[in-house]
């Protein structure tokens, strides 16, 4: 071998070392003052027969699989909005940023929406990781972010209203279901970051008050989607469950995973807490069958506000398209903002969030009511088990709705957390 | 027992994934010294194609199978064209053709996004090949995943095939004078240009069969190619550049070590150790494992 051929064979190695070098420097890049540099709130631009409000949803990425759903919920709510007279006189134009599954590019979007197109309130956000991330940036600006999806609570920022579950409406009682029917090893899975992490804590904090032991915990990166050795190692566990909080499209390779290693929802269901009906479209009905759900809205939960709102979205968005929690929250959210602003006649973030409290809405999961203390909603939990046809078929209700706990200040056995 | 079973066989799978995504490039990179940045895209290529055809026929297994064949031309020639238009003015600068090809991979991502939209799609996979085979029986089966067989055959197939037209056929031949002595080669009659052209198709195609072993694995994305890409140099850079066999042995060795470490640690934990693992390999053989000789290419 030549040297001039060695020498450019090492030149292309130390080439290569050093494009990675940039490529991960690029990737953590210069996105770190999202929040800005000013203290003064950011003034919502009301003057014209317009209000703009911001849809945050990750448009792309790992999360694209769930989080478009939710965009075009809130889109339709505003159709509707718009289509009985606006808000306090004025239409509601929206303006949809993609967050791209990538939280820095949330912070930034963020900080666009309420500085340069002067929103009167954004909705959107799925992952915590994505919350956590522009959290600061609503606070620092003083302006509104609705967040519609169920999450791990031990948060209340007074810059946003959880319109999704948080623990004590969801991951609790989805516990209480699987202590009742007698499953008492169970076995962790999630993606690795804020949610399911600080989620399985709680779970392990109820797990040793009530009798149950947690046999394994396994993270995989956001989006992965090489779940063999993970599957092998729940396998061998002999778990009687196992309880799920992986987010986005590692759930498709995850089932199809669990599936081939010829675990099934009768030898070892598994309870999801980030998988709805969309999600079920896309892995497929016929790996999730028989499998469990804990949320606090199904397409199939009965009433007239849920009819009106499947059918409506079916006919703006096609007949195959199926409706979801988040989507539900997301619509509910749009609808409670409308109520407070109302209430409030003002869209002043601070007028709004004095006139929450109480604010009622028959939301197609049935009457939810905004709790102004914590700014979460009163929900009812459902425990739903997903059918060959794609749909979830409720197996169990908390009966009435459950008043919001994000710090689980009504559980002894929670009192270590936070 | 069962256990270790099952983690070797993952191992394996994870290997003939690697292997599949990396085989194109121990072509186009290893002998012909160009840096491919887009070969990743490539693969995302033979992805929606596997995509698109599925959507245009109705059986998931028949579209699946038309889908290798297809794929291999539409990333080919995808190839070709690179090859074509950029990459032949730059043979004698292999560092500029990692930049060029970088604008290039991020060109295609952005044409994905625009053909086939933001959000990941999802193939269905063929009725034969979402089951398993159970090996051992009994209360604790030992079965493996269908699906991974299929990649594991493919990627057997795929290197079987390219080495056996790089050591057996006239092309082949002619591929092995261009990088042992381009002017040599031209001198002896031989066309250059159209040599690393025809390479720059079969490594380029490669990586579209490889895009179409990942949608049984996970969700096909106009960015999967990204994440894709430095898994396939690593394989490259530490089996030693021009050497099918050290591409070959390494891609199983990551996948054992990946299926091990992630057994006894953490996905992520696992994943950092194996990085740290091939820094302290190149380390002490910076050539890679297997140390060019010019005279045995294959």
């Amino acid at each position: 071998m030549s040297t001039v051929s060695l020498v450019l064979r090492r030149r292309l190695i130390a080439g290569g070392a050093a494009l990675a070098a940039v490529v991960a420097l690029s990737a953590c890049g210069a996105k770190t003052d999202a929040a800005g540099s000013s203290d003064e709130a950011a003034k919502a631009d009301v003057s014209g027969d317009t209000v703009k409000v911001g849809l945050l949803n990750s448009l792309s990425g790992t999360m694209a699989i769930s989080e478009v759903t939710v965009r075009d919920s809130l889109k339709l709510a505003i159709d509707e909005i718009n289509a009985s007279g606006g808000v306090l006189g004025k239409k509601v134009q929206p303006i949809s940023e993609d967050g791209a599954s990538d939280w820095p590019t949330f912070a930034e979007k963020a900080q666009k929406l309420i500085r340069e197109d002067r929103v009167a309130a954004t909705f959107g956000c799925w992952t915590s990781a994505s919350r956590k991330a522009v959290k600061p940036v609503f606070e620092k600006n003083k302006s509104l972010l609705f967040y519609p999806v169920q999450y791990e609570g031990l948060e209340e920022s007074p810059y946003i209203f959880y319109t999704g579950a948080t623990t004590n409406q969801q991951i609790v009682p989805a516990l209480d279901y699987l202590k009742s029917k007698g499953l008492k090893k169970i076995y962790l899975v999630g993606s690795d970051y804020v949610f399911p992490r600080t989620a399985n804590k709680e779970i392990s904090a109820y797990a040793k008050a009530n009798g149950m032991t947690i046999l394994g915990e396994d993270y995989a990166p956001l989006g992965s989607t090489e779940f063999s050795t993970i599957a092998n190692k729940v396998k061998a566990s002999k778990a009687d469950a196992v309880f799920n909080t992986l987010n986005g499209d590692s759930n498709v390779a995850f089932f199809k995973e669990y599936k081939s290693a010829g675990l099934t929802a009768k030898s070892m269901p598994v309870v999801s807490v980030s998988i709805a009906e969309e999600e079920v479209k896309s892995i497929g009905a016929q790996y999730l069958a028989g499998q469990l759900t804990a949320w606090n809205y199904y397409q199939t939960t009965p009433g007239a506000a849920n009819t009106e709102f499947v059918k409506a979205y079916k006919a703006k968005y096609g007949q195959d398209k199926p409706t979801s929690d988040p989507m539900e929250a997301a619509y509910t959210s749009v609808y409670l903002w409308k109520a407070m602003v109302e209430k409030a006649k003002s869209f002043d973030p601070e007028k709004v969030k004095a006139a929450s409290d109480g604010i009622t809405f028959d939301a197609p999961e049935g009457k939810v009511t905004v709790d102004g203390a914590s700014q979460h909603i009163y929900k009812t939990a459902r425990i739903g088990e997903i059918g060959t046809d794609g749909l979830i078929k409720e197996v169990w209700n908390s009966g009435k709705p459950i008043k919001p706990d994000p710090y689980l200040k009504g559980y002894s056995w929670a009192s270590g957390l936070s | 027992m069962t256990v270790i079973l099952g983690q070797t066989f993952t191992g394996i799978s994870i290997g003939a994934v690697l292997l599949l995504i990396a085989l194109g490039l121990s072509l186009t990179f290893g002998q012909m010294n160009v840096i491919n940045m887009a070969h990743g895209e490539f693969i995302m290529a033979g992805a929606y194609t596997t995509y698109v055809l599925q959507k245009s026929i109705s059986g998931a297994g028949i579209s699946l199978l038309v889908a290798l064949p297809v794929a291999f031309l539409v990333s080919g020639a995808l190839g070709a064209l690179l090859e074509w238009l950029l990459i032949r003015r730059l043979y004698l600068r292999p560092l500029d053709t990692l930049l060029v090809t970088w604008g290039v991979s991020l060109m295609l991502q952005q044409l994905a996004r625009d053909i086939f939209g933001a959000p990941n799609v999802q193939t269905r996979a063929p009725d034969w090949l979402t089951g398993n085979i159970t090996v051992i029986g009994g209360d604790d089966p030992l079965t493996f995943a269908n699906s991974r067989l299929f990649i594991l055959a493919l990627a057997i197939a795929a290197v079987v095939a390219l080495s056996l037209t790089l050591r057996l056929t006239p092309l082949g031949r002619r591929i092995r004078a261009v990088v042992q002595n381009r002017d040599l080669a031209e001198v002896s009659g031989i066309s250059t240009s159209r040599v690393d052209r025809t390479a720059f198709f079969i490594g380029s195609g490669l990586a579209g069969v490889a895009g179409v072993a990942l949608t049984l694995v996970g969700p096909i994305g106009p960015t999967m190619g990204t994440n894709i890409i430095i898994d396939a140099f690593l394989v490259i850079v530490v089996g030693g550049i021009g050497q099918l066999k050290g591409s070959v042995i390494v891609a199983f060795v990551l996948g054992a070590l990946q299926s091990v470490l992630e057994y006894s640690t953490t996905v992520s934990v696992a994943k950092v150790l194996v990085l740290v693992a091939i820094v302290a390999f190149l380390q002490w053989r910076p050539q890679g494992l297997y140390t060019l000789r010019t005279r045995s290419l294959v």
